[in-house]
Protein backbone atom coordinates (compact mmCIF):
# COMPACT_ATOMS: atom_id res chain seq x y z
CA UNK A 1 0.00 0.00 0.00
CA UNK A 2 0.91 3.43 -1.15
CA UNK A 3 0.03 5.25 1.84
CA UNK A 4 1.23 8.60 -0.07
CA UNK A 5 -0.91 8.04 -2.54
CA UNK A 6 -3.49 7.62 -1.18
CA UNK A 7 -2.95 10.93 1.61
CA UNK A 8 -2.70 12.95 -1.80
CA UNK A 9 -5.85 11.58 -3.29
CA UNK A 10 -7.92 12.18 0.10
CA UNK A 11 -10.20 14.89 -1.62
CA UNK A 12 -11.23 12.92 -5.02
CA UNK A 13 -11.63 9.32 -3.43
CA UNK A 14 -14.02 11.34 -0.57
CA UNK A 15 -15.89 12.57 -3.47
CA UNK A 16 -15.86 9.66 -5.26
CA UNK A 17 -17.00 7.69 -1.84
CA UNK A 18 -20.37 10.56 -1.78
CA UNK A 19 -21.09 9.71 -5.43
CA UNK A 20 -21.12 5.79 -4.84
CA UNK A 21 -23.25 5.99 -1.58
CA UNK A 22 -25.86 7.91 -3.71
CA UNK A 23 -25.74 5.83 -6.39
CA UNK A 24 -26.34 2.75 -4.59
CA UNK A 25 -28.62 4.11 -2.16
CA UNK A 26 -31.22 5.86 -4.32
CA UNK A 27 -32.24 2.74 -6.40
CA UNK A 28 -32.45 0.40 -3.38
CA UNK A 29 -34.85 2.78 -1.76
CA UNK A 30 -36.80 3.81 -5.23
CA UNK A 31 -37.15 -0.34 -5.79
CA UNK A 32 -38.01 -0.84 -2.57
CA UNK A 33 -40.94 2.01 -2.77
CA UNK A 34 -42.05 0.23 -6.12
CA UNK A 35 -41.27 -3.39 -4.89
CA UNK A 36 -44.38 -3.13 -2.19
CA UNK A 37 -46.76 -2.02 -4.43
CA UNK A 38 -46.49 -4.70 -6.86
CA UNK A 39 -45.46 -7.51 -4.74
CA UNK A 40 -48.52 -6.61 -2.72
CA UNK A 41 -50.59 -6.70 -6.64
CA UNK A 42 -48.32 -10.47 -7.24
CA UNK A 43 -49.78 -11.43 -3.73
CA UNK A 44 -53.05 -10.38 -4.42
CA UNK A 45 -53.78 -11.89 -8.19
CA UNK A 46 -52.09 -15.47 -8.63
CA UNK A 47 -52.40 -14.66 -12.48
CA UNK A 48 -50.19 -11.63 -11.70
CA UNK A 49 -47.75 -13.50 -9.49
CA UNK A 50 -46.55 -15.77 -12.79
CA UNK A 51 -46.71 -12.52 -15.32
CA UNK A 52 -44.64 -10.15 -12.47
CA UNK A 53 -41.85 -13.04 -11.77
CA UNK A 54 -41.06 -14.12 -15.11
CA UNK A 55 -40.46 -10.73 -16.22
CA UNK A 56 -38.41 -10.11 -13.33
CA UNK A 57 -36.55 -13.00 -13.96
CA UNK A 58 -35.94 -11.68 -17.48
CA UNK A 59 -34.61 -8.40 -16.37
CA UNK A 60 -32.32 -10.16 -14.11
CA UNK A 61 -30.78 -12.10 -16.79
CA UNK A 62 -29.45 -8.90 -18.45
CA UNK A 63 -26.10 -7.85 -17.63
CA UNK A 64 -25.68 -4.92 -15.87
CA UNK A 65 -23.15 -3.32 -18.12
CA UNK A 66 -25.98 -3.99 -21.28
CA UNK A 67 -28.42 -2.28 -19.35
CA UNK A 68 -26.12 0.81 -18.79
CA UNK A 69 -25.62 0.85 -22.28
CA UNK A 70 -28.52 0.28 -23.61
CA UNK A 71 -30.75 2.85 -20.98
CA UNK A 72 -29.35 6.08 -23.16
CA UNK A 73 -30.65 4.75 -26.44
CA UNK A 74 -34.96 3.85 -25.06
CA UNK A 75 -34.80 6.93 -22.95
CA UNK A 76 -32.57 9.79 -24.80
CA UNK A 77 -30.02 10.48 -22.05
CA UNK A 78 -26.81 11.12 -22.27
CA UNK A 79 -24.10 8.06 -21.77
CA UNK A 80 -22.06 9.38 -19.35
CA UNK A 81 -25.43 10.65 -17.35
CA UNK A 82 -25.50 9.03 -13.86
CA UNK A 83 -29.45 8.55 -14.11
CA UNK A 84 -29.00 5.42 -16.41
CA UNK A 85 -26.92 3.94 -13.38
CA UNK A 86 -30.03 4.57 -10.68
CA UNK A 87 -32.55 3.54 -13.25
CA UNK A 88 -30.74 0.32 -14.37
CA UNK A 89 -30.28 -0.41 -10.47
CA UNK A 90 -33.57 0.75 -9.67
CA UNK A 91 -35.22 -1.40 -12.31
CA UNK A 92 -32.89 -4.74 -10.98
CA UNK A 93 -33.82 -3.92 -7.42
CA UNK A 94 -37.17 -3.75 -8.05
CA UNK A 95 -37.19 -7.19 -10.25
CA UNK A 96 -35.43 -8.91 -7.15
CA UNK A 97 -37.72 -7.37 -4.61
CA UNK A 98 -41.22 -8.24 -6.42
CA UNK A 99 -40.83 -12.00 -5.46
CA UNK A 100 -39.64 -11.32 -2.14
CA UNK A 101 -42.40 -8.86 -1.02
CA UNK A 102 -44.74 -11.48 -2.63
CA UNK A 103 -43.45 -14.51 -1.12
CA UNK A 104 -43.05 -12.29 2.28
CA UNK A 105 -46.60 -11.17 2.25
CA UNK A 106 -47.47 -15.04 1.61
CA UNK A 107 -45.79 -16.24 4.27
CA UNK A 108 -47.85 -14.45 6.83
CA UNK A 109 -49.96 -16.96 8.67
CA UNK A 110 -53.48 -17.30 7.09
CA UNK A 111 -54.68 -17.37 11.12
CA UNK A 112 -53.48 -13.85 11.44
CA UNK A 113 -55.01 -12.93 8.29
CA UNK A 114 -58.51 -14.31 8.69
CA UNK A 115 -58.14 -12.51 12.65
CA UNK A 116 -57.81 -9.38 11.22
CA UNK A 117 -60.80 -9.80 8.88
CA UNK A 118 -62.62 -11.42 12.03
CA UNK A 119 -61.74 -7.47 13.61
CA UNK A 120 -63.47 -5.59 10.67
CA UNK A 121 -60.60 -5.03 8.64
CA UNK A 122 -61.02 -4.16 5.25
CA UNK A 123 -58.44 -5.90 2.64
CA UNK A 124 -55.98 -2.66 2.16
CA UNK A 125 -56.26 -1.77 6.07
CA UNK A 126 -55.31 -5.53 6.92
CA UNK A 127 -52.41 -5.30 4.28
CA UNK A 128 -51.07 -1.92 5.30
CA UNK A 129 -50.84 -2.46 9.05
CA UNK A 130 -51.21 -6.14 9.67
CA UNK A 131 -49.78 -8.43 6.76
CA UNK A 132 -47.12 -6.03 5.79
CA UNK A 133 -45.53 -5.12 9.25
CA UNK A 134 -45.36 -9.30 10.04
CA UNK A 135 -44.18 -9.40 6.57
CA UNK A 136 -40.45 -6.86 7.06
CA UNK A 137 -37.86 -9.51 8.25
CA UNK A 138 -38.26 -11.14 5.26
CA UNK A 139 -38.50 -8.14 3.02
CA UNK A 140 -35.25 -7.17 5.02
CA UNK A 141 -33.80 -10.11 4.37
CA UNK A 142 -34.23 -9.54 0.58
CA UNK A 143 -33.19 -5.94 0.98
CA UNK A 144 -30.07 -6.55 2.50
CA UNK A 145 -29.10 -8.56 -0.66
CA UNK A 146 -30.05 -6.09 -2.87
CA UNK A 147 -28.40 -3.16 -1.34
CA UNK A 148 -25.29 -5.06 -0.89
CA UNK A 149 -25.06 -6.09 -5.03
CA UNK A 150 -25.91 -2.24 -5.71
CA UNK A 151 -22.98 -1.25 -4.10
CA UNK A 152 -20.98 -4.00 -6.42
CA UNK A 153 -22.98 -3.35 -9.23
CA UNK A 154 -22.70 0.87 -9.36
CA UNK A 155 -18.58 0.30 -9.61
CA UNK A 156 -19.13 -1.75 -12.98
CA UNK A 157 -20.28 2.00 -14.40
CA UNK A 158 -16.65 3.14 -13.85
CA UNK A 159 -15.93 1.55 -16.90
CA UNK A 160 -18.18 4.69 -18.93
CA UNK A 161 -16.31 7.31 -16.82
CA UNK A 162 -19.11 7.12 -14.27
CA UNK A 163 -17.45 9.14 -11.25
CA UNK A 164 -17.84 6.72 -8.12
CA UNK A 165 -15.41 4.57 -6.47
CA UNK A 166 -15.34 2.09 -9.64
CA UNK A 167 -12.79 4.62 -10.99
CA UNK A 168 -9.98 3.77 -8.47
CA UNK A 169 -10.21 -0.12 -10.54
CA UNK A 170 -9.66 2.10 -13.76
CA UNK A 171 -7.11 4.57 -12.40
CA UNK A 172 -5.16 1.28 -10.62
CA UNK A 173 -5.13 -0.63 -14.19
CA UNK A 174 -4.20 2.63 -16.28
CA UNK A 175 -1.47 3.36 -13.67
CA UNK A 176 -0.21 -0.22 -13.23
CA UNK A 177 -0.59 0.47 -9.47
CA UNK A 178 -2.38 -2.03 -6.99
CA UNK A 179 -3.10 0.91 -3.89
CA UNK A 180 -6.17 2.31 -5.62
CA UNK A 181 -7.84 -1.28 -6.65
CA UNK A 182 -6.95 -2.37 -2.56
CA UNK A 183 -8.80 1.25 -1.52
CA UNK A 184 -11.37 0.75 -4.03
CA UNK A 185 -12.12 -2.82 -2.62
CA UNK A 186 -12.12 -1.96 0.74
CA UNK A 187 -14.38 1.53 0.54
CA UNK A 188 -17.29 -0.89 -1.48
CA UNK A 189 -17.02 -3.49 0.75
CA UNK A 190 -17.62 -0.96 4.06
CA UNK A 191 -20.04 0.79 2.04
CA UNK A 192 -21.50 -2.61 1.82
CA UNK A 193 -21.25 -3.37 5.37
CA UNK A 194 -22.79 -0.33 6.53
CA UNK A 195 -25.67 -0.76 4.34
CA UNK A 196 -26.29 -4.31 5.38
CA UNK A 197 -26.12 -3.10 9.13
CA UNK A 198 -28.71 -0.52 8.60
CA UNK A 199 -30.94 -2.67 7.51
CA UNK A 200 -30.88 -4.50 10.13
CA UNK A 201 -30.92 -2.06 12.47
CA UNK A 202 -34.29 -0.93 10.49
CA UNK A 203 -35.51 -4.46 10.57
CA UNK A 204 -35.23 -4.65 14.17
CA UNK A 205 -36.81 -1.68 15.31
CA UNK A 206 -39.64 -1.73 13.46
CA UNK A 207 -40.50 -5.25 14.60
CA UNK A 208 -40.19 -5.12 18.41
CA UNK A 209 -42.76 -7.90 18.33
CA UNK A 210 -39.77 -10.11 16.97
CA UNK A 211 -37.79 -9.69 20.32
CA UNK A 212 -40.73 -10.20 22.51
CA UNK A 213 -41.55 -13.32 21.29
CA UNK A 214 -37.91 -14.22 21.47
CA UNK A 215 -37.68 -13.51 24.74
CA UNK A 216 -40.78 -15.49 26.44
CA UNK B 1 -31.16 1.72 -31.07
CA UNK B 2 -31.78 1.67 -35.47
CA UNK B 3 -28.16 2.43 -35.58
CA UNK B 4 -27.57 -1.04 -33.07
CA UNK B 5 -29.85 -2.56 -35.86
CA UNK B 6 -27.85 -1.75 -38.81
CA UNK B 7 -24.59 -2.51 -36.82
CA UNK B 8 -25.61 -6.03 -35.72
CA UNK B 9 -26.77 -6.90 -39.74
CA UNK B 10 -24.01 -5.55 -41.40
CA UNK B 11 -22.41 -8.55 -42.91
CA UNK B 12 -18.66 -6.73 -42.66
CA UNK B 13 -19.73 -7.46 -38.31
CA UNK B 14 -19.94 -11.03 -39.39
CA UNK B 15 -16.38 -12.16 -40.16
CA UNK B 16 -13.00 -11.87 -39.52
CA UNK B 17 -10.91 -11.96 -35.72
CA UNK B 18 -13.10 -9.25 -34.60
CA UNK B 19 -16.66 -10.66 -36.24
CA UNK B 20 -19.39 -11.65 -33.76
CA UNK B 21 -18.97 -15.58 -34.31
CA UNK B 22 -15.16 -15.04 -33.13
CA UNK B 23 -16.46 -13.16 -30.32
CA UNK B 24 -19.13 -15.09 -29.75
CA UNK B 25 -16.75 -17.77 -29.23
CA UNK B 26 -14.63 -16.80 -27.29
CA UNK B 27 -16.92 -15.35 -24.59
CA UNK B 28 -19.17 -19.21 -24.59
CA UNK B 29 -14.91 -20.39 -24.19
CA UNK B 30 -14.64 -18.37 -20.80
CA UNK B 31 -18.24 -18.65 -19.43
CA UNK B 32 -18.28 -22.89 -20.02
CA UNK B 33 -14.74 -23.13 -19.11
CA UNK B 34 -15.22 -21.07 -15.59
CA UNK B 35 -18.12 -22.59 -15.43
CA UNK B 36 -17.48 -26.08 -15.98
CA UNK B 37 -14.29 -25.63 -12.93
CA UNK B 38 -17.07 -23.92 -10.82
CA UNK B 39 -19.24 -27.01 -11.11
CA UNK B 40 -16.50 -29.85 -10.38
CA UNK B 41 -15.53 -28.03 -7.41
CA UNK B 42 -18.87 -26.61 -6.20
CA UNK B 43 -20.68 -29.47 -6.62
CA UNK B 44 -19.52 -32.00 -4.49
CA UNK B 45 -18.75 -29.90 -1.60
CA UNK B 46 -21.80 -28.52 -1.80
CA UNK B 47 -23.04 -32.42 -1.65
CA UNK B 48 -20.71 -33.18 1.27
CA UNK B 49 -21.72 -29.79 3.54
CA UNK B 50 -25.48 -30.67 2.76
CA UNK B 51 -25.19 -34.54 3.33
CA UNK B 52 -23.59 -34.20 6.22
CA UNK B 53 -24.48 -30.69 7.72
CA UNK B 54 -21.27 -29.40 8.69
CA UNK B 55 -19.76 -26.25 7.74
CA UNK B 56 -23.19 -24.31 7.06
CA UNK B 57 -22.39 -21.03 8.38
CA UNK B 58 -19.13 -21.04 6.35
CA UNK B 59 -21.17 -21.74 2.93
CA UNK B 60 -23.33 -18.69 3.98
CA UNK B 61 -20.95 -16.70 5.49
CA UNK B 62 -19.05 -16.82 2.00
CA UNK B 63 -21.87 -16.05 -0.54
CA UNK B 64 -22.44 -13.04 1.39
CA UNK B 65 -18.79 -11.88 1.79
CA UNK B 66 -18.68 -12.65 -1.98
CA UNK B 67 -21.67 -11.01 -2.68
CA UNK B 68 -20.15 -7.23 -1.43
CA UNK B 69 -17.14 -7.91 -3.61
CA UNK B 70 -17.28 -5.33 -5.88
CA UNK B 71 -16.26 -7.96 -9.48
CA UNK B 72 -14.80 -5.20 -11.41
CA UNK B 73 -12.03 -4.05 -8.55
CA UNK B 74 -11.18 -7.92 -8.29
CA UNK B 75 -11.14 -8.51 -12.13
CA UNK B 76 -8.53 -5.96 -12.47
CA UNK B 77 -6.63 -6.73 -9.68
CA UNK B 78 -5.94 -10.50 -10.31
CA UNK B 79 -5.46 -8.92 -14.28
CA UNK B 80 -2.76 -6.68 -12.67
CA UNK B 81 -1.11 -9.20 -10.70
CA UNK B 82 -0.95 -11.68 -13.62
CA UNK B 83 0.52 -8.93 -16.15
CA UNK B 84 3.12 -8.83 -13.46
CA UNK B 85 3.88 -11.85 -12.86
CA UNK B 86 2.58 -14.71 -15.41
CA UNK B 87 4.11 -15.33 -18.90
CA UNK B 88 2.62 -15.00 -22.20
CA UNK B 89 -1.19 -15.01 -22.97
CA UNK B 90 -1.91 -17.35 -19.63
CA UNK B 91 -1.17 -13.76 -17.97
CA UNK B 92 -4.72 -12.39 -18.62
CA UNK B 93 -6.62 -15.87 -19.55
CA UNK B 94 -5.96 -17.42 -15.75
CA UNK B 95 -6.82 -14.62 -13.57
CA UNK B 96 -9.79 -13.88 -15.52
CA UNK B 97 -11.06 -17.66 -15.37
CA UNK B 98 -9.98 -17.63 -11.72
CA UNK B 99 -12.46 -14.78 -11.02
CA UNK B 100 -14.92 -16.08 -13.55
CA UNK B 101 -14.69 -19.44 -10.84
CA UNK B 102 -14.58 -17.93 -7.52
CA UNK B 103 -17.90 -15.49 -8.71
CA UNK B 104 -19.67 -19.39 -9.59
CA UNK B 105 -18.80 -21.22 -7.34
CA UNK B 106 -21.32 -19.21 -4.14
CA UNK B 107 -24.20 -20.38 -6.11
CA UNK B 108 -23.45 -23.82 -6.75
CA UNK B 109 -22.35 -24.08 -3.78
CA UNK B 110 -24.90 -23.05 -1.46
CA UNK B 111 -27.40 -23.93 -3.91
CA UNK B 112 -26.87 -27.55 -3.69
CA UNK B 113 -25.85 -27.54 0.18
CA UNK B 114 -29.59 -26.13 0.71
CA UNK B 115 -31.43 -28.31 -2.10
CA UNK B 116 -29.79 -31.40 -0.27
CA UNK B 117 -30.67 -29.87 3.34
CA UNK B 118 -34.74 -28.97 2.45
CA UNK B 119 -34.92 -32.80 1.38
CA UNK B 120 -37.66 -34.31 3.59
CA UNK B 121 -36.35 -36.43 6.63
CA UNK B 122 -38.90 -39.31 5.85
CA UNK B 123 -37.53 -39.28 2.19
CA UNK B 124 -34.10 -39.94 3.62
CA UNK B 125 -34.96 -42.31 6.50
CA UNK B 126 -37.34 -44.52 3.72
CA UNK B 127 -33.59 -44.89 1.70
CA UNK B 128 -32.06 -45.41 4.89
CA UNK B 129 -34.63 -48.08 5.85
CA UNK B 130 -34.26 -49.66 2.10
CA UNK B 131 -30.94 -50.43 3.68
CA UNK B 132 -29.19 -47.92 1.54
CA UNK B 133 -25.77 -47.00 2.94
CA UNK B 134 -24.93 -43.10 3.13
CA UNK B 135 -23.33 -42.41 -0.23
CA UNK B 136 -26.68 -44.03 -1.76
CA UNK B 137 -28.55 -41.98 -0.58
CA UNK B 138 -26.77 -39.11 -1.16
CA UNK B 139 -26.29 -40.27 -4.96
CA UNK B 140 -29.71 -42.00 -5.21
CA UNK B 141 -32.24 -39.71 -3.31
CA UNK B 142 -30.87 -36.60 -1.94
CA UNK B 143 -29.11 -35.49 -5.06
CA UNK B 144 -32.12 -35.67 -7.67
CA UNK B 145 -34.17 -34.68 -5.20
CA UNK B 146 -32.19 -31.57 -4.71
CA UNK B 147 -31.70 -31.23 -8.60
CA UNK B 148 -33.97 -28.38 -9.29
CA UNK B 149 -32.23 -26.42 -6.99
CA UNK B 150 -28.69 -26.94 -7.87
CA UNK B 151 -29.94 -26.22 -11.52
CA UNK B 152 -31.04 -23.04 -10.97
CA UNK B 153 -28.04 -22.65 -8.89
CA UNK B 154 -26.15 -23.43 -12.06
CA UNK B 155 -28.22 -20.95 -14.16
CA UNK B 156 -27.16 -17.86 -11.47
CA UNK B 157 -23.92 -18.43 -11.81
CA UNK B 158 -23.97 -19.08 -15.89
CA UNK B 159 -25.67 -15.76 -15.48
CA UNK B 160 -22.98 -14.10 -13.28
CA UNK B 161 -20.14 -15.37 -15.64
CA UNK B 162 -21.63 -14.02 -19.11
CA UNK B 163 -21.79 -10.87 -17.19
CA UNK B 164 -18.61 -10.67 -15.94
CA UNK B 165 -16.89 -12.31 -18.86
CA UNK B 166 -17.68 -8.56 -20.39
CA UNK B 167 -16.10 -6.72 -18.27
CA UNK B 168 -13.12 -8.67 -19.24
CA UNK B 169 -12.78 -6.55 -22.10
CA UNK B 170 -11.39 -3.85 -19.91
CA UNK B 171 -8.45 -6.09 -19.34
CA UNK B 172 -8.41 -6.46 -23.09
CA UNK B 173 -9.32 -10.25 -23.23
CA UNK B 174 -12.07 -10.77 -25.99
CA UNK B 175 -15.65 -11.60 -26.26
CA UNK B 176 -18.81 -9.46 -26.62
CA UNK B 177 -17.30 -6.66 -23.66
CA UNK B 178 -14.92 -5.62 -26.63
CA UNK B 179 -17.78 -4.26 -28.74
CA UNK B 180 -18.99 -2.19 -25.63
CA UNK B 181 -15.60 -1.16 -24.28
CA UNK B 182 -13.97 -0.42 -27.53
CA UNK B 183 -17.36 1.34 -28.68
CA UNK B 184 -17.06 3.50 -25.96
CA UNK B 185 -13.58 4.10 -26.94
CA UNK B 186 -14.02 4.85 -30.37
CA UNK B 187 -17.68 7.09 -29.88
CA UNK B 188 -18.98 4.44 -31.71
CA UNK B 189 -22.55 4.44 -29.98
CA UNK B 190 -24.62 1.38 -32.58
CA UNK B 191 -21.15 -0.89 -31.96
CA UNK B 192 -21.91 -0.68 -28.06
CA UNK B 193 -24.97 -0.94 -28.06
CA UNK B 194 -25.24 -3.85 -30.43
CA UNK B 195 -22.42 -5.60 -28.04
CA UNK B 196 -24.49 -5.21 -25.19
CA UNK B 197 -27.49 -6.61 -26.85
CA UNK B 198 -25.68 -9.51 -28.18
CA UNK B 199 -24.43 -9.88 -24.19
CA UNK B 200 -27.93 -9.91 -23.05
CA UNK B 201 -29.31 -12.43 -25.84
CA UNK B 202 -26.59 -14.89 -25.41
CA UNK B 203 -27.33 -15.03 -21.23
CA UNK B 204 -31.28 -14.88 -21.93
CA UNK B 205 -30.94 -17.83 -24.13
CA UNK B 206 -28.17 -19.69 -21.96
CA UNK B 207 -30.64 -19.87 -19.37
CA UNK B 208 -33.21 -20.66 -21.54
CA UNK B 209 -31.46 -24.05 -22.84
CA UNK B 210 -30.59 -24.88 -18.93
CA UNK B 211 -34.17 -24.26 -17.70
CA UNK B 212 -34.90 -26.91 -20.65
CA UNK B 213 -32.28 -29.12 -19.20
CA UNK B 214 -33.66 -28.77 -15.91
CA UNK B 215 -37.40 -29.52 -17.44
CA UNK B 216 -36.07 -33.05 -18.66
CA UNK B 217 -33.79 -34.09 -16.61
CA UNK B 218 -35.47 -33.33 -13.11
CA UNK B 219 -37.38 -36.77 -11.93
CA UNK B 220 -41.12 -36.48 -12.71
CA UNK B 221 -41.94 -37.91 -9.07
CA UNK B 222 -40.11 -34.40 -8.10
CA UNK B 223 -41.71 -32.00 -10.28
CA UNK B 224 -45.24 -33.45 -10.31
CA UNK B 225 -45.15 -33.72 -13.35
CA UNK B 226 -46.97 -36.32 -14.90
CA UNK B 227 -47.89 -37.42 -11.68
CA UNK B 228 -51.81 -37.79 -12.05
CA UNK B 229 -50.83 -39.82 -15.26
CA UNK B 230 -48.91 -42.57 -14.11
CA UNK B 231 -48.33 -42.36 -10.14
CA UNK B 232 -45.13 -44.12 -9.34
CA UNK B 233 -43.73 -45.34 -5.87
CA UNK B 234 -41.55 -41.70 -5.67
CA UNK B 235 -44.64 -40.10 -5.27
CA UNK B 236 -45.55 -41.77 -1.75
CA UNK B 237 -41.69 -41.29 -0.29
CA UNK B 238 -40.57 -37.86 -2.32
CA UNK B 239 -43.03 -35.05 -1.00
CA UNK B 240 -41.97 -31.54 -3.07
CA UNK B 241 -39.32 -30.03 -1.86
CA UNK B 242 -40.80 -26.49 -0.61
CA UNK B 243 -37.58 -24.62 -1.19
CA UNK B 244 -37.60 -24.96 -4.85
CA UNK B 245 -40.44 -24.80 -5.61
CA UNK B 246 -41.61 -21.10 -6.57
CA UNK B 247 -45.81 -21.62 -6.69
CA UNK B 248 -45.83 -24.00 -3.70
CA UNK B 249 -46.67 -21.65 -1.22
CA UNK B 250 -49.79 -23.31 -0.81
CA UNK B 251 -49.24 -24.96 2.50
CA UNK B 252 -49.35 -23.99 6.23
CA UNK B 253 -47.08 -20.81 6.18
CA UNK B 254 -46.41 -20.40 10.08
CA UNK B 255 -43.30 -19.64 11.71
CA UNK B 256 -41.51 -22.10 8.98
CA UNK B 257 -43.33 -20.42 5.89
CA UNK B 258 -41.12 -17.15 7.39
CA UNK B 259 -38.32 -19.10 7.45
CA UNK B 260 -38.71 -20.60 4.10
CA UNK B 261 -39.43 -17.55 2.74
CA UNK B 262 -36.34 -16.28 4.45
CA UNK B 263 -34.16 -18.95 2.89
CA UNK B 264 -35.86 -18.20 -0.41
CA UNK B 265 -34.91 -13.87 -0.40
CA UNK B 266 -31.49 -15.74 0.59
CA UNK B 267 -31.31 -18.09 -2.51
CA UNK B 268 -32.69 -15.11 -4.87
CA UNK B 269 -29.68 -13.54 -3.70
CA UNK B 270 -28.30 -16.17 -5.44
CA UNK B 271 -29.82 -14.79 -8.73
CA UNK B 272 -27.87 -12.22 -8.85
CA UNK B 273 -27.48 -12.42 -12.20
CA UNK B 274 -26.44 -8.77 -13.00
CA UNK B 275 -22.81 -8.26 -12.52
Amino acid sequence: MNWNWLNRNTDQILTWLVQHIWLAAVPTVLGLLLALPLGAIAFRYRWSYTVLITLAGLLYTIPSLALFVVLPGLLGTRILDPINVVIALTLYTLALLVRVVADALDSVSPLVRQSAVAMGYRPLRSLITVQLPLAIPVIGAGLRVAAVSNVSLVSVAALLGIPQLGQLFTTGFQLNFFTPIIAGIVLCLLVAAVFDGLIQLAVRFSTPWERAVKRR
Amino acid sequence: MTGALSWLTDPANWTGSAGIPTRLWQHLWYALLSLGIAIVIALPLGALIGHTGKGTGLVSGLANALRALPTLGLLIMLALWGLNTLPGSIALLGPTIAVLVILAIPPILSNTYAGIAAVDPDTRDAAKGMGMTGGQVLVRVELPVALPLIISGVRSAYLQVVATATIAAVVSLGGFGRYVIDGLAQQNYPMMVGGALLVALLAIIGDRLLALVAHFAVSPGITGRSVKARATTADLVVRRPGAAEVQDGGGAPDRDGVESAMARAGQIADRTGPL
